[in-house]
């Protein structure tokens, strides 16, 4: 990819904070540096769809160590989960033999498999030295009659997040707009349906299963989420929605801009997390939409929805509330989750801010008050001090951290991609609850602090 | 002997490979207060510590230079040179390993040089060894990558052999195809014969999963010190498991003349045999009584489970240590590698007791065992869909492992170790329930459920092979 490309994916006019200098302009410290690259991000917004050969073309390090690693779901085609790479070999390399490899890749992933597109992602060592797979690409489609989608995004490209965007505007490049969606079948209610996209929302655990029951209730069809549990014919078929909503994500911001601009698609940003997002989100859907009996019909179900889980919190209410969590992770989720936590009566102490834009901020002041604790640097040691200074009782991080906090002996809940449960929409904050409940309380805390019986007496 | 069969497909489907990068970067956790930095982009680093950190369920030290497109392109010297002195003020560590990756190579980087000119740069941290590696991921695989750390942090740590020798002390050198639980194993029995086992690189006090005292570590928390890898060269004896090491094993005896043993693997009644003679001859000792009990333990498992195992169909995919191991250890009760592949062409592999090796992914695996009429599949966790899809039971063994708990701790080596192993696969031998005769319904047969339609139920349920469960 040219310079000028990467250059225009980090400009972001949809983004508060776009007069300040542009990431991926900081150079990253050699020796401290924490975080996936490009390539990760690409890989992770797109993997998702879950019908399509995704072949990386590279040598074994990036496919090798993240294939197969995804807590992502799918209704129905596998696709996804299969592993595929080039393997660039040596000879490979040295001979230059690597857009041969790819093409003949290509076919064999396009003869075994029949997907409806392949996938091709780029990473460090072909970008190197100079692999064409734009050329290889189109070749290849001309010659087998698939689609054949390239994603450019070599490591050394810069941040986990510039990958995001390279994905979407892969996606707004050579996907959406290439299919005409399926007409609206007769659910007999004779209501109007109406078409949205989800950018940005990766069915992690199946969450989307909590939310996808509400939206068809409602007669809200969705015509893509990008990219949880996403066919290609979907997202082939985005650019006709009503209004596109940002799932917790403002990775791939540029998808829903652009989606405006081209299309003129209103889109707004909003989280599945908490009943209050929940509550914001759906509004806010019908009111873009605008029609009157839609914006009456979700009224409706807020009451209804709103009376059964605060019934159903209840309980869990009376274990959690006085609790204090400390919460890090990145970007929207620093708010998003905050009003979760608030709706189960905990308070957060505190929560992480790098990858937050200053909208997120701005957003983290109105729920949690002027003095609200952000912070900057998560490195380890200074995360573990925060927690014992501000007294939290949970620490609610990325997977990553999981088991620095578990060594420190602090109660912990995974909240990012990698985790089990899914805790998006109305009934996914019973599960949320119930993860929290099950860390915090739980008798191990109190054995694994204590000292052994022989030793008590001795320290003074 | 086995043929090779090399990879003649252009892609490779679910990968059996894991990075020659990340493989020396697991060597170097093997030491304390180390950390790896892998040269290459943020990335590389981030992939490999998400790898770790599934498999041990540890926190898992691992630094990058964080190589960016100015530097991919004009030279990386400063990434490496700025990372270590980085490390070396934040951290003060025993010691920095900094294994290449296929980027940096690509790039043309000499990782020799760089040091240099950090040593030239930042002379106050003369008394960290710093080592680098050179380890493309384009080039081996895991096992490769390690012995490669192994050779590289030898030559940098151990001089001459001393003349104050230690005589009880025995160096090890371990593969990567053992776990902690191996190696803890491993100097257990060693201890037994009043030796002083020092093991390099030593997992089993870095990666074994305890809670230390203290709350955060940026560093390796255990594995061996590094003086005692300055103090190899004053051991009596060196113990070598795993063929993989066999350029380190060469450097060591050529560079201290230390005796050594060299053993490919010490798994079940034959490996275990191998390594207690050897440590018999270092000690000048008999066995003790101990694992004179346990060697009879196991014999007496051999006998109960060989009615399960014997003439046992199995398919091992792993990288070549642990593949040829487990072929030699299941040889030794009558079951047989019907299925070999391993994910990169070692020497060894020709001597996997089978007809032939495979060098590819899980994909060969799969499309190899159809027709197969296989009993057992002994694999990582990226297998177990294939072993789902085949309908055949499988034992997690290698690297990764992440959808079951404690893996990294199993024990596989000694006669204790290989007791055990050899229950597990009974039991999933038992519980497959193979060889039993499929139900046949008479046309005469006064059953009244037959005219109903209605059987027990149990002729319902038909695996892939036509018998029943």
């Amino acid at each position: 990819m040219k310079s000028k490309d990467l250059q225009a994916l980090l400009d972001e006019p949809a983004c508060s904070h776009n007069d300040k200098s542009k990431s991926g302009c900081a150079r990253l410290k050699p020796g401290a540096t924490a975080g996936g690259c490009s390539f990760d991000g690409a890989q992770i917004a797109l993997l998702p769809i879950c019908d399509v050969a995704h072949i990386v073309h590279g040598s074994i390090a990036c496919a090798g160590s993240s294939w197969d690693n995804r807590g992502t779901k799918s209704t129905g085609p596998t696709m996804f989960r299969i592993g595929m790479t080039t393997d660039l070999t040596e000879q490979d390399v040295i001979m230059g033999r690597g857009e041969k490899r790819l093409f003949h890749s290509i076919k064999q992933a396009i003869d075994t498999y029949d997907p409806p597109a392949v996938f091709v992602y780029n990473t460090c060592v072909p970008a190197l030295i100079g692999d064409d797979i734009q050329a290889v690409a189109k070749a290849a489609s001309e010659k087998w009659g698939r689609p054949v989608i390239t994603v450019d995004a070599a490591g050394f490209y810069g941040t986990k997040n510039l990958g995001n965007r390279i994905a979407g505007d892969s996606m707004l490049k050579q996907v959406i707009g290439t299919r005409e969606p399926d007409p609206v079948p007769d659910d007999g209610r004779g209501i109007k349906v109406h078409d949205i996209n989800l950018i940005g929302e990766y069915n992690i655990a199946g969450e989307l299963w909590n939310v996808l029951p509400l939206l068809d209730e409602l007669g809200i069809r969705v015509l893509c989420t990008l990219s949880g549990d996403a066919r290609y014919r979907e997202v082939q078929t985005m650019h006709r929605a009503e209004v596109n909503m940002l799932v917790c994500s403002k990775a791939t911001i540029n998808v829903a801009r652009k989606l405006e601009e081209d299309f003129g698609t209103p889109w707004f940003e909003g989280s599945f997390y908490g009943v209050e997002d929940v509550n914001f989100a759906l509004r806010k859907i019908a009111h873009l939409i605008g029609d009157e009996d839609l914006v009456k019909r979700t009224e409706a179900l807020i009451e209804r929805e709103n009376k059964k889980i605060n019934e159903a919190l209840e309980e869990w209410r009376i274990r959690l509330t006085g609790k204090r969590a400390l919460l890090y992770t990145g970007g929207v989720k620093s708010w998003s989750v905050v009003s979760a936590l608030q709706d189960l009566g905990m308070t957060v102490v505190a929560t992480g801010t790098k990858k937050s834009t200053e909208e997120d901020k701005a957003r983290i002041k109105d729920l949690m008050g002027d003095e609200a604790v952000m912070i900057e640097d998560g490195n380890p040691r200074g995360l573990i001090d925060k927690v014992n200074d501000l007294k939290a009782d949970v620490l609610i991080a990325g997977g990553r951290n999981m088991y620095t906090a578990i060594k420190a002996r602090i109660p912990f809940l995974d909240i990012n991609q990698e985790r089990e449960f899914g805790y998006a929409g109305y009934d996914g904050m019973i599960e949320l609850a119930r993860q929290m409940v099950l860390t915090i309380n739980n008798p191990v805390w109190a054995q694994v602090r204590d000292v052994a019986p022989w030793k008590k007496g001795k320290e003074v | 002997m086995a043929d090779i069969v090399k990879r003649k497909k252009a892609l490779s489907v679910n990968p059996l490979k894991s990075s020659s990068t990340i493989g020396a970067a697991l060597a170097f956790m093997g030491v304390s207060r180390t950390i790896p930095m892998l040269h290459g982009s943020q990335g590389c680093s981030a992939f490999g510590k998400v790898f770790f950190v599934r498999h041990f369920r540890e926190p898992i030290p691992l630094q990058t230079t964080a190589m960016d497109q100015v530097s991919a392109v004009m030279g990386s010297y400063d990434n490496v040179v700025e990372g270590v002195k980085t490390i070396c003020e934040t951290s003060s560590p025993a010691m920095v390993g900094i294994p290449t990756t296929g980027l940096s190579e690509t790039q043309g980087v000499d990782i020799n040089m760089a040091v240099k000119e950090f040593r030239t740069k930042y002379p106050g941290y003369e008394h960290i060894p710093v080592v680098p590696v050179s380890t493309p991921d384009y080039k081996g695989c895991l096992e490769t990558g390690y012995a490669d750390a192994v050779l590289a942090m030898l030559k940098e740590l151990v001089k001459e052999r001393k003349t104050a020798k230690r005589k009880k002390q025995v160096t090890v050198l371990v593969g990567s195809h053992l776990t902690p639980g191996d190696i803890e194993e491993i100097k257990d029995i060693i201890e037994l014969f009043g030796l002083r086992p020092v093991v390099f690189p030593d997992l089993s006090t870095a990666l074994d999963g305890h809670l230390p005292e203290f709350d955060f570590s940026p560093l390796s928390v255990g594995g061996t010190p590094v003086d005692e890898i300055l103090s190899i060269g004053s051991s009596a004896a060196t113990i070598v498991i795993g063929r993989s090491l066999v350029q380190a094993a060469d450097w060591l005896k050529a560079e201290t003349d230390i005796p050594d043993y060299r053993l490919d693997h010490v798994f079940g009644l034959e490996g275990t045999d191998d390594l207690i003679m050897a440590l018999r001859e270092i000690a000048d000792k008999e066995v003790p009584e101990k694992l004179e009990r346990q060697r009879a333990q196991l014999q007496d498992a051999m006998l109960d489970t060989h009615f399960m195992l014997g003439m046992s169909r199995l398919a091992i995919a792993g990288d070549p240590d642990l593949l040829y191991g487990m072929s030699k250890f299941l040889e030794t009760i009558g079951g047989e590698t019907c299925v070999a592949v391993a994910p990169s062409n070692q020497p060894i592999l020709t001597e996997v007791p089978t007809k032939f090796v495979k060098i590819g992914d899980l994909e060969d695996l799969e499309q190899l065992s159809i027709g197969e009429n296989l009993d057992l599949i002994i694999s990582n966790s990226h297998a177990v869909e294939s072993a789902e899809r085949l309908g055949v039971p499988i034992l997690r063994c290698g690297f990764p492992q992440w959808d079951l708990v404690g893996g990294y701790q199993k024990t596989w080596v000694g006669y204790r170790g290989g007791r055990q192993v050899l229950f597990d696969l009974a039991n999933l031998q038992l519980q497959n329930h193979k060889g039993e005769v499929k139900p046949y319904e008479s046309i005469y047969g006064q059953k009244p459920e037959y005219a109903k339609g209605q059987t027990n139920g149990t002729t319902k349920k038909v695996d892939h092979h036509g018998y029943c469960h």
